[in-house]
């Protein structure tokens, strides 16, 4: 190594000394404000150690100073959250469902909160907009299985359908064709006749008055008179022109041979009360509430 | 062969002095004139505006704030007057500054840059803060004097003395500053009593600050290195533009007066400048005009004045320097006529921009819809079939009411034959035309369905129009959109 203050000839400033094929390097230091912020952040560092969490350890961590964790923080936000709610919601939480719907700053605040609990809530079998899917029925028209005043929705909500809970709609489509019930073309009859009830086109040829008789004698006790369905049981309407799951002739003759019994889950313990009630509100208001 | 070059070659020369020059103090005289006596003017008149104006109180009814001129950041509104714009009519600030932009240019092809001598807030302030100066320090001569001699007690406290009301002045900017965003009497009393909000005193901080270093220290130093202007300006102006130029024809060459008397009166064409100086000792930037038009002159007309006190003491013409071009140089140099043409294309071209947009704003202003409607398609679903048959569209519909007043709204809509119109939450009086109340001062969002007796076989979409019509006054508003069949 070459001594530290040769000078450069050319110009004329010192050199570190370092030498390579003829070229030295000049000698030109950091700025001073640099090194200093750079020591500034080492010393930060070692505050940093102490405050925050820092070190790995075998089995855990070094808690720093503060005790800082990322969940601790977000639970405390979330609890600022639900504070923050709380007057508004409880507000929810005391007025009745016609209440609610007869305050303008309620409905909206129940629609709000509505629309949000849906979304993570019931979007998955319903669809985002409530539009529904095959066998998950559309809660924007105006037929309703059990029923769409705020009261039924409302309990629809709570216990569900076939859920298993103690206050759950019960009632199934029973399978005529697996149990042995109904033959094969008895089926095909009575689809079609169920097809005519709501004025769809019949197969050419076939008896009319067979599948009537069909219907009244297995089909009445649940779906009515003429087909009008039962809010009770949940048995469909079958002379409108909405069906759950198709209202073309194989869906009609898979539905009566081997029954239907959709499952809604219940809410009830999974939900807060005045959560539910904001539920219940934010269907009805979808447009199809009675 | 190769020749051997320097490093100092290479480098083109002083690579060892520091691009860095150091700011040489600038002691600017203290003058009086026709100038310095519009300087004053325009300085009352723009600081009486910003200080006093958040004062005024104007009366727009219940439940609205009764000042002129305040920016309601909480509830989204700017109050102007008789005038009150929403957040969505921004639009007219954007128009404010197109406009501030053009007066500028068409100020600048006429008087070259009379905003930076005259409008200016760095100029205002630094004048108001060199008044200040004089007033504790004395003019140029004592203030030279005493910058060059030993800090005396006395000086000390004049100095002092000059800081304080600086800082006052710098305090008293940022509290005004703040009184345009909240009631200021209110205000006024909260900030005494320490109730005010944090953001109040962070922001007369920063203000005063700012102000103080500006006005008091930074001074010159703005204009010529932070300001933007003089860059721009230059490649806007043109040769006609009025300039405060020294009338080098009349000045060169410079002479003395005793001198210049004797040789006039031997009939030799002799310059009238004396060489007094007094022109850049009077500048604010701290140049010598007498070297052409340059960067650092704000046009502030002062060493007009300066000149002009000479001029009548030495008894010559006055006006050696003034508001002039080159043009005019030359041609009495060639023995023309002074020429001044306010009037060529580009000032016309400024002014019809000016009057253009001011027509567009005036006209959008007076013929401002105060009843708005906004509509949004349900996206999923996009349309539900009834029981019966019917097709069904849901739509959010956003009532804007820009009135001091609630006022009653009958729902309309023109869509697919025999439509239905219901709105949720809504009981309708008649069925096909709900009507509802909304808030004043207030947009009222509400879900709206219609509902249409429409079967598969007809088209697709179908243009719908809601309409909604004040019961009491008969305004208007409408908002269209598509009837969707599934």
């Amino acid at each position: 190594m070459s001594q530290h203050n040769d000078t450069d000839h050319i110009s004329g400033r010192s050199t570190t000394g370092h030498e390579w094929d003829g070229i030295e390097e000049l000698n030109t230091p950091l700025p001073r404000w640099w090194v200093l912020t750079f020591y500034a952040t080492i010393i930060w560092a070692f505050g940093y150690w102490v405050v925050y969490p820092a070190w790995p350890l075998v089995s855990g961590y070094t808690a720093g100073v503060l005790h800082y964790t990322n969940r601790a923080a977000v639970t405390a936000n979330l609890a600022q959250l639900e504070a923050l709610r709380g007057e508004k919601m409880k507000a929810l939480g005391t007025a009745s469902l016609a209440e609610i719907e007869n305050d303008p700053a309620l409905l909206a605040l129940a629609r709000a909160r509505g629309k949000t609990v849906f979304g993570d809530n019931c979007a998955p079998c319903h669809g985002s907009g409530a539009a529904g899917a095959k066998g998950y029925p559309n809660l924007n028209d105006d037929d309703w299985l059990w029923g769409g005043t705020l009261d039924q929705i409302m309990q629809t909500i709570q216990f569900g359908a076939r859920s298993g809970k103690a206050k759950a709609h019960e009632g199934q489509m029973l399978a005529f064709g697996k149990d042995g019930v109904l033959k094969s073309d008895e089926i095909v009859t009575v689809a079609n006749y169920v097809r005519s009830l709501s004025g769809l086109s019949t197969r050419k040829g076939y008896d009319a008055a067979k599948g009537e008789k069909i219907f009244a004698d297995n089909c009445v006790a649940c779906h009515g008179d003429g087909g009008k369905g039962n809010q009770e049981l949940g048995a469909a309407n079958l002379t409108d022109k909405i069906w759950l799951y198709g209202s073309d002739e194989a869906t009609l003759i898979e539905t009566i041979s081997n029954g239907r019994a959709g499952v809604m889950p219940a809410w009830e313990g999974r939900l807060d009360p005045s959560t539910i009630k904001a539920m219940a509100v934010y269907v009805h208001a979808l447009g199809g509430g009675k | 062969m190769t020749k051997n070059v320097t490093s100092k070659e290479l480098m083109g020369g002083d690579d060892d002095l520091p691009l860095y020059a150091p700011q040489k103090k600038i002691y600017p005289q203290r003058v009086s004139g026709t100038f310095r006596r519009i300087k004053w003017g325009l300085m009352a008149l723009c600081l009486g505006v910003y200080y006093l104006l958040p004062l005024v109180r104007w009366n727009r009814g219940l439940g609205a704030p009764d000042q002129a001129v305040l920016i309601d950041f909480q509830s989204q509104r700017f109050y102007f007057f008789f005038i009150e714009l929403w957040p969505q009519e921004f639009y007219y600030f954007t128009g404010l500054l197109i406009l501030a932009a053009f007066t500028l240019f068409l100020m600048n092809a006429l008087g070259g840059r009379i905003w930076c001598g005259y409008l200016c807030p760095q100029t205002v302030w630094t004048d108001l803060f060199y008044g200040v100066e004089y007033w504790s320090e004395g003019d140029r001569r004592a203030r030279i004097k005493a910058d060059a001699g030993p800090l005396t007690a006395a000086r000390l406290a004049r100095r002092a003395l000059k800081q304080a009301i600086w800082l006052i002045i710098a305090w008293w900017t940022g509290g005004a500053w703040v009184l345009y965003f909240s009631d200021a009497p209110t205000l006024v009393r909260d900030l005494a009593t320490f109730q005010a909000p944090t953001i109040a005193y962070i922001w007369i901080g920063i203000l005063t600050a700012s102000t103080y270093l500006l006005a008091g220290h930074a001074r010159e130093q703005v204009c010529l290195y932070m300001c933007p202007w003089p860059r721009i300006q230059a490649a806007l102006t043109d040769e006609w533009a009025l300039n405060v130029t020294y009338k080098y024809d009349r000045g060169e060459p410079r002479c003395s007066v005793k001198k210049g008397r004797a040789q006039r009166a031997l009939g030799e064409k002799i310059g009238e400048c004396v060489d007094c100086n007094q022109c850049v000792a009077v500048c604010p930037t701290g140049i010598d005009i007498r070297n052409g038009a340059q960067l650092g002159c704000i046009q502030c007309g002062l060493c007009i004045d300066a000149c002009d006190t000479v001029m009548k003491r030495i008894g010559r013409p006055m006006r050696l320097i003034g508001y002039d071009n080159d043009i005019n140089v030359q041609r009495r140099t060639s023995g023309k006529t002074e020429l001044f043409k306010p009037v060529r294309s580009r000032t016309v071209v400024y002014a019809a921009l000016i009057t253009m947009v001011c027509t567009v704003m005036l006209h959008a202003l007076l013929t401002r819809s105060l009843l708005d409607l906004n509509v949004l398609h349900d996206r999923n679903p996009v349309a539900v079939k009834l029981s019966a048959g019917a097709i069904r569209n849901g739509y959010t519909l956003r009532f804007i009411n820009k009135r001091g007043f609630d006022r009653v709204i009958a729902v309309d809509v023109d869509g697919p034959a025999n439509a239905q119109i219901h709105i949720v939450g809504v009981d309708s009086v008649t069925p096909d035309r709900p009507m509802i109340v909304l808030a004043r001062d207030a947009t009222t969002e509400l879900r709206v369905l219609v509902t249409a007796p429409v079967d598969e076989t007809v088209e697709k979409t179908q243009p719908v129009k809601f309409r909604i019509t004040d019961i009491g006054l008969g305004e208007v508003a409408s908002a269209t959109d598509h009837f969707v069949t599934p």
